[in-house]
């Protein structure tokens, strides 16, 4: 009987343990999770503080999920080191657990900048586990003044969570624009315009110099008084134990299409995993719940010795901001289309025939048909692309592609086999 | 598993689909009551120019792209049939970003729906099929049709 270990607990480690179980019903399976609880959804943690979810629909399975798939799960463990050679894995306890594949989906943590003086700051937060959410949660109050540091995805979801909860939030950015890893600038303008409309102030192209004394001093001059902070700066894979067994990592641990790392018999999945970007056409690591579960799922199918591949990965993002929904996808070169209307924007980028990335905001009916057509490659030249440019239509395709497409082919697997 | 087709060349671009999925799905006895004057929010719909139309609900996929993509967990599969647990969803439409067909939409309440077959509904099988005029939408095995 076959020995599996996945290093971690999150939505990766559980795709990871569905896709062993598509091929495996019997192997034994442990999963070493950090955290003590069972897999959650991390991305509702914002949706929780602002009382739009709760603990018990944050469950990403149901209750008897490790139980039904047999899997042992030890709670409040971490892992220490990989030892390839020998196929072990080390506790903290000093526990040793032998493995024929290991799957590493040990996630990322949040990147604190060494700023000057936070080791003073009595109430500052991260903004990534269910548990700096409670913290967080518990220490707001009806007059708080916020500091949020980065006004990326995680920084300004804490601020939606959060504002009606609070006094007043300001979100800084080193960046001269908010969302800069999904927007592009006019896109960020009309976005950073709807949350000031919502009550967030911003001070972008600044950074923090120093805290002191319950204020932020800024690179700018500029004082900004607070009694709560908000690191949501960035993020960093959790590789360090690949690269330290001898695997190869760059930002995160580089794996093949099979979710395989460069050490035998290991796999990798999720944000630690640095995997292929079908419309980077290069490695990146994508750091998205989808990703993730289709790493996961990809490394569990191989390690469980079936042959599945994952090659269509893209950058995607379906966010919304109090009300103004938004969509993105790829990368954003080439030709632009743009198409505007009143509070809304379509921008589709397009290089050598083929849609590489978009942007939409306002109107997002139906856009998975644009992330298809990224994602699978389908060449513009057999489209009516025209036709979608207003809103996401099956018309682009044509009647022969139409039959194909829903004439019976519902198993959607990766494109990539 | 019998799944929803369409016959593009059959369809006639009614919208009855589109009504008798909202009155299936009301839970209410009376379709003037559950329906008139009101916005209505299908989870069918029919796409089109004029000159062809077609109708698109989920697929039902094997291997669903929008359950691997579910942030909550909340779209699960029941004996072949993509369901979701709409209590667990927070709206952030993420399933509808990954949907290759665009079958998904939506209900008034920003929180998402879809098609379920109507198997646990009063209809007990697809009223979209059902109450088609021209046959155009039927459910069948794959490839029964053909």
């Amino acid at each position: 009987m076959k020995k599996y270990v996945i290093l971690g607990n999150g939505v990766a480690a559980a795709a990871c343990i569905e896709g062993i179980r598509t091929v495996d019903e019997k192997g034994e399976i442990t999963v070493v999770s950090a955290e003590n609880r069972p897999v959650y959804s991390r991305p509702l943690i914002s949706y929780l503080l602002e009382g739009k979810t709760d603990l018990p629909r944050m469950q990403y399975r149901p209750a008897d999920f490790y139980e039904r798939n047999g899997v042992r799960v030890l709670y409040g463990k971490f892992a220490q080191g990989i030892d390839p050679a020998t196929h072990t894995v080390r506790l903290d306890d000093r526990t040793v657990l032998l493995y024929d594949r290991l799957c590493v989906a040990t996630g990322s943590r949040s990147f604190v900048p060494p700023f000057e003086g936070l080791d003073r700051v009595r109430r500052k937060y991260t903004f990534m586990s269910l548990d700096d959410a409670l913290a967080l949660d518990s220490e707001i109050k009806k007059d708080s003044r916020v500091l949020i540091v980065g006004a990326g995805l995680i920084g300004l979801k804490c601020a939606e969570g959060i504002r009606d909860r609070v006094g007043s939030i300001t979100v800084c950015d080193l960046a001269d624009r908010v969302l800069s890893s999904i927007l592009d600038a006019d896109c960020a303008a009309m976005v950073q315009r709807h949350l000031e409309e919502n009550g967030l102030s911003f001070l972008l192209g600044d950074t923090v110099e120093r805290f002191e004394d319950g204020t932020a001093r800024m690179k700018s001059g500029r004082e900004v008084p607070f009694d709560v902070l908000v690191l949501a700066v960035g993020v960093r894979a959790n590789s360090e134990m690949v690269r330290d067994a001898g695997g190869r990592v760059n930002r995160g641990i580089v794996i093949g299409e099979k979710a395989e790392t460069s050490l035998a018999d290991v796999y990798a999945a999720g944000d630690c995993a640095e995997g292929f970007d079908a419309s980077l056409g290069a490695g990146r690591v994508l750091a998205i719940l989808p990703n993730a579960y289709m790493q996961g799922y990809t490394a569990g199918v191989n390690m469980a010795g079936g042959d599945t591949g994952y090659t269509s990965g893209i950058a995607m993002n379906s966010i919304g901001f109090f009300g103004l929904h938004m969509m993105t996808a790829g990368v954003y070169e080439g030709e632009m289309l743009e198409e505007r209307e009143e509070n809304a924007i379509r921008r589709f980028f397009i290089r050598d025939g083929f849609l590489k990335g978009f942007i939409l905001i306002g109107g997002t009916d139906r856009a998975g048909i644009y992330t298809s057509l990224i994602r699978d490659r389908i060449p513009l030249s057999e489209l009516d692309f025209d036709r979608a440019k207003k809103v996401a239509s099956n018309l682009i395709f044509s009647q022969q592609m139409r039959r194909k497409k829903f004439g019976g082919v519902v198993k959607y697997a990766d494109s990539g086999k | 598993m019998k799944r929803v087709y369409v016959k593009e060349e059959w369809c006639l671009g009614c919208h009855l689909c589109e009504y008798n999925c909202a009155f299936a799905n009301s839970g209410l006895k009376d379709m003037a009551f559950a329906l008139k004057g009101k916005p209505i929010f299908p989870r069918i719909h029919v796409e089109g120019d004029g000159r062809i139309t077609f109708a698109v609900s989920c697929r039902h996929c094997e291997d669903p792209l929008c359950l691997k993509s579910c942030i909550a967990g909340a779209i699960y599969l029941d004996g072949g049939v993509v369901r979701i647990r709409r209590q667990k969803c927070v709206g952030c439409l993420t399933c509808v970003l990954v949907c290759p067909y665009g079958a998904l939409a939506p209900a008034e309440d920003g929180i998402m729906q879809k098609c379920e077959l109507c198997l646990e509904n009063a209809c007990g099988a697809p009223a979209c099929v059902t109450g088609c005029p021209n046959r155009a939408i039927v459910y069948e095995e794959e490839g029964a049709g053909t």
